[in-house]
């Protein structure tokens, strides 16, 4: 990662903001291996809370953003973390998406709060789980849950070098076939959600001989509605179809023409 | 004049944790009135999130409480699961599980040892400040930390939130030609490993002696990952599922995590308390390793925790090179699965403790209910009273600045991971064929509990 060409006059400022997510994303960083000392001598964090740098409302060149959005108060958060970044992006799928806990949108997941902890002063939840770019304008979207380290370093080593990142939104089906892989679908009829969600990952999944389970999302023009059918011919139920498509993004509009999306 | 100080301390973000809590300090007239770690993550209602799902699905789902522990969850999971159905998986399986887990511990110990904790003793901000003075130290350990992830990648093709485990197994045998190449590696960081104990125990930890009650599991012949009966050191010994019948949850103001209790107590889980109860199944070179250093075991001193999790580095890299020396290709890295209705118990060592799962499925295989007791909620109350031990020793009239880094330390060192425990809400919402109604506080931590588990 030279920053030898770079476009920053001095050391580039980066912030990672943590929201409502699982920590794997950011942790994508700190399971850099040695790497991570290079990358902290070539940017200066000015936030990144479990690296040891704490200062939330400090300017940042590149904000990288994990979770979604679930409380008011990550409303406030997000829209300041906007504010003092020059470039946001939103990494993997609680921040793309909504990510798994958007599967509470469709309950009322306030009152179950409420029923829990009466006492002043608790966490108030939002009736829904949305995604940053709900609230604010987010420069890059990279996809996964997690995020891969060669998609993190990837858009870093753009963005440092001035270069807007152009991540690939192709579909994972076609990365499967042009390594070769044996199809799950043909060979073994699992309900593979290859042909709909976005590639990045590394086609791991069909790598181990199973079926996608659309972590990272669904890529560009996903046509659902024929792989949803396609799955009913494998003898999958409509709830199990359901189930299938509504996981980790759940609430992807892209899945809405199944009429399973939440409305 | 210090006697009688009243002094408020607020961290509103603590460094160096997994997630985001606070601590909050608070000295009234020269006595502490409060010490809190205040957790505020908003909870993502997991267990109610799954319900009505395939069992199958389970796997992949509960990885995604914790992207530092994702093993954990699914390795609980999977155990309960195949506990409903009389499912038993083969000696292979049981060997790879095994070995994935000690990827875990390997990759989960060395980030805390080098990124979270070690600052603390050295006098550092972070890890990479501490690098440019102890360049050798840093380094090491995140090339442990890496060998971790490469365990877990071999056999589940990421290290957070692995493809590779199912309900009855894996999806896929790697491939013996990867599995030579990373033993290969692991050999050569044995010496690693075995410097890093005594680079742990040559640190300036505190001085400490707590009376605390350390709760892991235990097996008859080795030491515990995914089998084995919960024990304590003060003579519990039961099967995991009688859990419910010691150790209890409850709600607290300050914290989106519930408290466990052991029979109304705080009590230790983790490397510390595993290493506490377990230490006689400690491999001979383990043992010798940690022999050749000052640092007495069992011990009552918290700040051990640190070297404990080193030795527990040490051990898994020499156990997952038992397993691989061993390696053969199976006839199925699976066995069938069975759906059926009922209850299923499963518990098992995540890097910072026990993590003790119950899940219910009805007899199409989908998830009726479960309940997921994280380590870290176990820990906390012990985390709490640790606060309290130790600035009292420290001295309460301290220099506020040399009481806040201290209680810093002391939370670092249970290595919480807020994003786990905050990510459980057990709700007691019986339904009655009517909407859903939640009760009370009150009911919910007695009545409703005992009638849940009846």
């Amino acid at each position: 990662m030279s920053l030898s060409s770079s476009p920053f006059a001095r050391r580039p400022r980066l912030a990672v903001h943590k929201f409502t997510s699982c920590d794997g994303c950011q942790l994508t960083l700190l399971n850099l291996g040695e790497q991570l000392l290079d990358l902290a001598e070539r940017v200066e964090f000015v936030h990144f809370a479990e690296f040891g740098v704490v200062d939330e409302d400090a300017d940042a060149d590149i904000a990288l953003v994990e979770g979604s959005v679930s409380t008011p108060h990550e409303i406030e958060r997000i829209k300041t973390v906007r504010a003092h970044a020059k470039y946001l992006v939103a990494i993997g799928a609680c921040a793309t998406g909504g990510g798994i806990q958007a599967l509470r949108n469709r309950h009322q997941a306030p009152e179950w709060m409420h029923a829990v902890y009466l006492q002043a002063g608790h966490t108030d939840v939002l009736d829904r789980v949305s995604p940053l770019s709900a609230h604010v304008r987010v420069d890059l979207e990279l996809e996964g849950c997690p995020i891969s380290t060669h998609q993190l370093l990837a858009a870093l080593h753009d963005l440092l070098a001035g270069v807007a990142p152009a991540p690939s939104r192709d579909k994972l089906c076609l990365e499967c076939k042009r390594r070769g892989l044996v199809c799950v679908v043909v060979t073994q009829g699992l309900p593979c959600l290859g042909p709909v969600t976005v590639t990045g990952c590394g086609v791991l999944c069909p790598g181990q001989g199973r079926d996608c389970y659309g972590c990272s999302g669904p890529a560009e023009s996903p046509n659902a509605a024929a792989l949803a059918a396609k799955f009913s011919t494998l003898g999958l139920s409509r709830q199990q179809v359901e189930q299938r498509f509504r996981a980790i993004h759940s609430a992807a509009p892209e899945f809405a023409e199944l009429g399973i999306a939440d409305d | 004049m210090t006697e009688g100080r009243s002094l408020k301390i607020n961290v509103p973000m603590l460094a160096r944790v997994e997630g985001e809590g606070a601590l909050d300090l608070e000295i009234d007239r020269g006595r502490l009135a409060a010490a809190r770690l205040r957790i505020f993550e908003p909870p993502r209602f997991f267990e109610k999130l799954v319900e009505g799902r395939a069992a199958a699905e389970m796997p992949d789902l509960v990885a995604r409480i914790c992207g530092i522990c994702p093993v954990a969850y699914q390795m609980s999971a999977v155990h309960a699961l195949e506990a409903i159905g009389s499912v038993e998986p083969t000696g292979w399986v049981r060997e790879m599980r095994r070995l994935l887990y000690c990827g875990e511990w390997i990759e989960s110990h060395c980030l805390h040892i080098h990124l979270l904790a070690a600052p603390d003793f050295l006098g550092f901000p972070d890890a990479a400040k501490m690098a440019r003075q102890y360049p050798e130290a840093v380094r090491r350990g995140l090339r442990l930390q890496h060998l971790g992830n490469e365990i877990i990648a071999l056999l589940g093709g990421r290290s957070v939130h692995p493809v590779g485990t199912c309900i009855g197994g894996f999806h896929r045998a790697p491939p013996a030609a990867a599995v030579s190449a990373l033993r290969g590696r692991l050999h050569d960081a044995v010496p690693l490993a075995e410097e890093l104990v005594r680079w742990t125990a040559s640190l300036a930890l505190p001085h400490a002696r707590q009376d605390f009650v350390s709760v892991a599991l235990r097996h008859p012949s080795e030491y515990p990952l995914n089998e084995g009966r919960i024990v304590s050191s003060d003579g519990l010994d039961i099967a995991i599922g009688e859990y419910a019948d010691h150790f209890a949850e409850q709600p607290v103001a300050w914290s989106t995590a519930l408290y466990s209790l052991y029979h109304g107590r705080p009590y230790l889980v983790g490397p510390l308390a595993r290493l506490n109860l377990n230490l006689d199944l400690l491999p001979p070179q383990v043992r010798r390793n940690l022999a050749r250093t000052e640092v007495p075991m069992p011990s009552s001193n918290p700040y051990h925790s640190i070297v404990a999790r080193a030795v527990e580095v040490h051990y898994a890299l020499l156990e997952a090179l038992r397993i691989l020396d061993d390696y053969h290709l199976p006839e199925s890295p699976r066995v069938a699965t069975k759906t059926r209705a009922g209850v299923g118990y499963g518990c098992t060592e995540a890097p910072r403790g026990l993590l003790w799962q119950r899940w219910e499925t009805d007899a199409d295989g989908h998830v009726v209910g479960c309940r997921i007791v994280p380590p870290t909620s176990q820990n906390q109350a012990r985390i709490e009273e640790d606060l309290r031990l130790s600035l009292e020793a420290a001295g309460l009239d301290s220099p506020a600045e040399a009481l806040r880094s201290r209680a810093e330390a002391v939370i670092r060192n249970y290595d919480p991971c807020i994003s786990c425990a905050t990510h459980f809400l057990t709700l007691r919402i019986r339904r009655r064929g009517g909407p859903q109604r939640a009760r009370p506080p009150e009911a919910l931590s007695t009545a409703a509990r005992s009638a849940e588990e009846s």
